[in-house]
């Protein structure tokens, strides 16, 4: 083997130059790219500095402790962590599925002329802030809840053994599931807008070839299309369950802020973003204080290891697949 | 060449002190949110007149200590007062710059403002969780008048940290023992039941939303907002009615000058007029000022709404300080509050020069 000797070359004319700007343009993508890091490092180190008086009065007991009472100082976790968790789910499960239909239709089913309305409307949803959800969702959805779906939801599903305790309870129309549907509705342009532009992305040639030998539509969606571009699908969905979870003002607006954990999911509860939006401005005292940033770090930690548990669950998936 | 450095130097020192008075132009305060609305009434009137422009962030009263601790703003606002030995250690003292009331509303078929009889007892229970139902014997026999249904109240309370919300839980411990052992007193309390909305105007939302609720707001949102106030007894055993003249009697009543700190609240004062949930919003400052020029402009600030700003802070629903509270106030002004030589920042011949 003989490796080419440049030793001897002079670089041609120019090329320093060129060398220097290519030089430059790493290191300011670079910066870029640092920056985020850097943000992310000193958000973390802020909040856990924050949290220092909080975790030195109730040390991790913090996490698991229900009590909230400003007044004796007693601070713990876990009803916004249940609330945050219990709304989110209940968003992906209403979300899920209506994006999925929605990304479906639009570059499978439906007409030309039809995609592009439907598409710009749902960019169009996505558009709306959240405080117009929030006051849409108390002043026309949860008199709607209060008046019609609860009383029907627990004539109906309150029966069932176990998951009937779910939907009993007083028909307040301001709750958790009453959030849970306003972050559904509020996901769901976002999961879809992404899933519809993922499945554009299946090649012609595999459609056509599965159409060829005979499949149907949904038979080309599950076997071709949904295989295909499984991994942006979940990606979508983490997308959508990352909003909800950190999603403020129109949950505050609709779920009751009680920090109490029930069965019903008619009864008030609290979201970690709400209480820390609610009572941010009005903490006086050092423990109280941190107690509100520790709930933001825990915040951190629930998106953390929810996302985690989602890319492992994909890599399970995959591995079983092949 | 040394007359010519001297020369400089005291050019220099003019240029600073007139940089210095500017800045001494404008004054700054940070805190509740309560009063906004009439300072920042008050501030626009005050600069028309005086060219002195107040900037006013309400950010809370927690946050009015917090900033007002930092030094970061001439002076602090709460809804809240601070208990003297805190005042203390902070070097700060505090005086009540104006009223409201704080009224529990209800949304009830059929019944209007005024209708409904309620005892600080009834009203603790009710919050406590421990009357559940609207035809409960203790607010029927209150109530004969009224045929009140069968249904389960709905309580509503306010879910962010509130001056309101202080007002409302220290009345109920006052009534109540067990309120007072169970729950407490704070801009933010561990509700034993209900539902929580964000500000007054939450409150006000929920309680118009939820059939058979019952909640607290200023007096002000349950005028807008059309909302059935109920009568409350007072301490003397009077049912009464929420309105300014109500709210007056309380204040009227107050003993402020044996309040050490002016650390008073006004719930459940005596005299059988008075509304028994009142509430003073509070001014903090230091004692020992650093820049006395500023401090001066802020009690001439006041002063001024003191005597002048009554009629502003009436039409807004607000309920003015008595005089013998203003007097009391300004001789504590004159007494505390000190530039860094000793001297008291405020000249009692201010109060009149402002009454115009």
């Amino acid at each position: 083997m003989t490796a080419l000797d440049t030793t001897g070359l002079a670089p041609p004319r120019g090329f320093r130059a060129q060398e220097a700007a290519d030089q430059a343009f790493r290191g300011v993508t670079f910066f870029a790219a640092a920056i985020v890091l850097l943000t992310l490092v000193g958000i973390l180190a802020a909040l856990a500095w924050g949290s220092v008086p909080a975790f030195r009065a109730f040390h991790f007991t913090f996490f698991i402790r229900q009590v909230w009472n400003p007044v004796t100082v007693q601070f713990g976790a876990l009803a916004p962590i249940y609330g945050t968790l219990v709304t989110s789910a209940i968003a992906l499960l209403l979300g899920v599925p209506v994006s999925f239909g929605i990304a479906i239709f639009l570059t499978e089913l439906a007409p030309e002329w039809m995609r592009r309305p439907i598409g710009t409307a749902i960019e169009l949803l996505a558009a709306i802030p959240s405080i117009i959800y929030g006051m849409w969702g108390l002043f026309v959805f949860a008199p709607y809840f209060a008046n019609h779906l609860e009383p029907w939801m627990t004539a109906h599903l309150g029966g069932i053994p176990f998951v009937g305790a779910l939907f009993r309870g007083p028909p307040l129309g301001i709750g958790m599931l009453t959030a849970g549907v306003i972050l559904a509705v509020m996901i769901v342009p976002f999961i879809s807008a992404i899933m519809r532009d993922v499945f554009l992305t299946v090649p012609a040639v595999m459609r056509e070839s599965a159409f060829s030998i005979g499949a149907t539509t949904s038979e080309v969606v599950w076997n071709i299309v949904l295989p295909y571009t499984r991994t942006s699908v979940i990606g979508a969905v983490m997308l959508g369950l990352g909003r909800a979870l950190g999603e403020t003002m129109a949950v505050t607006f609709v779920i009751g802020n009680a920090h109490k954990i029930h069965a019903s999911l008619f009864m008030p509860g609290a979201t970690i973003s709400s209480t820390i939006a609610n009572e941010f401005t009005e903490a006086v005292g050092d423990v109280y204080y941190s107690s509100l940033i520790a709930l933001g770090l825990t915040l951190f930690i629930v998106t953390v290891v929810v996302l985690g548990l989602a890319k492992l669950m994909l890599r399970r998936l995959d591995y079983r697949l092949r | 060449m040394l007359r010519g450095f001297t020369l400089a130097a005291f050019l220099c020192a003019a240029l600073f002190a007139g940089a210095n008075s500017a800045q001494a132009g404008n004054i700054s305060g940070a805190g509740a949110t309560f009063p906004y609305p009439i300072y920042a009434k008050w501030a626009d009137a005050y600069k028309t007149k005086s060219g002195i422009a107040l900037n006013y962030q309400s950010i809370g009263s927690g946050g009015g200590i917090k900033q007002i601790k930092a030094k970061t703003v001439d002076f602090g606002a709460s809804d809240m007062p601070l208990k003297p030995e805190d005042l203390d250690k902070a070097g700060l003292l505090q005086f009540p710059m104006v009223m409201g009331g704080v009224v529990p509303v209800v949304n009830l078929k059929g019944v209007k403002a005024d209708d409904m009889k309620l005892t600080p007892g009834v009203l603790a229970d009710i919050y406590l969780g421990k009357i559940t139902k609207w035809n409960d014997p203790a607010i029927a026999k209150l109530n004969p008048g009224l045929s009140l249904p069968g249904s389960a109240i709905n309580v509503v309370h306010r879910s962010d940290g509130s001056g309101t919300t202080f007002i409302f839980t220290h009345y109920l411990s006052q009534v109540s023992p067990d309120w007072k052992s169970q729950v407490g007193e704070n801009t933010s309390v561990e509700w034993p039941v209900g539902v929580g909305g964000k500000g007054n105007e939450g409150v006000a939302a929920y309680t118009k939303q939820l059939n058979g609720s019952i909640g607290y707001v200023e007096y002000a949102y349950a005028l807008q907002n059309k909302l059935a106030n109920t009568l409350l007894q007072n301490g003397a055993g009077t049912f009464v009615a929420p309105n300014s003249e109500s709210f007056q009697a309380a204040a009227a009543n107050a003993d402020w000058n044996h309040a050490p700190g002016l650390y008073l609240l006004l719930t459940n004062q005596p005299g059988k007029d008075s509304w028994p949930i009142t509430g003073a919003t509070f001014i903090l400052m230091y004692k020992n000022q650093d820049k006395p020029d500023t401090a001066r402009e802020v009690l001439k600030f006041f002063n001024w709404a003191y005597v002048n700003g009554g009629d502003m802070a009436a039409k807004l629903d607000y309920v003015p300080m008595p005089k013998n509270v203003v007097e009391l106030v300004r001789g504590i002004w004159e007494k505390n509050i000190k530039g860094p030589d000793g001297t008291p920042v405020f000249d009692p011949s201010m109060a009149m020069g402002s009454n115009k």
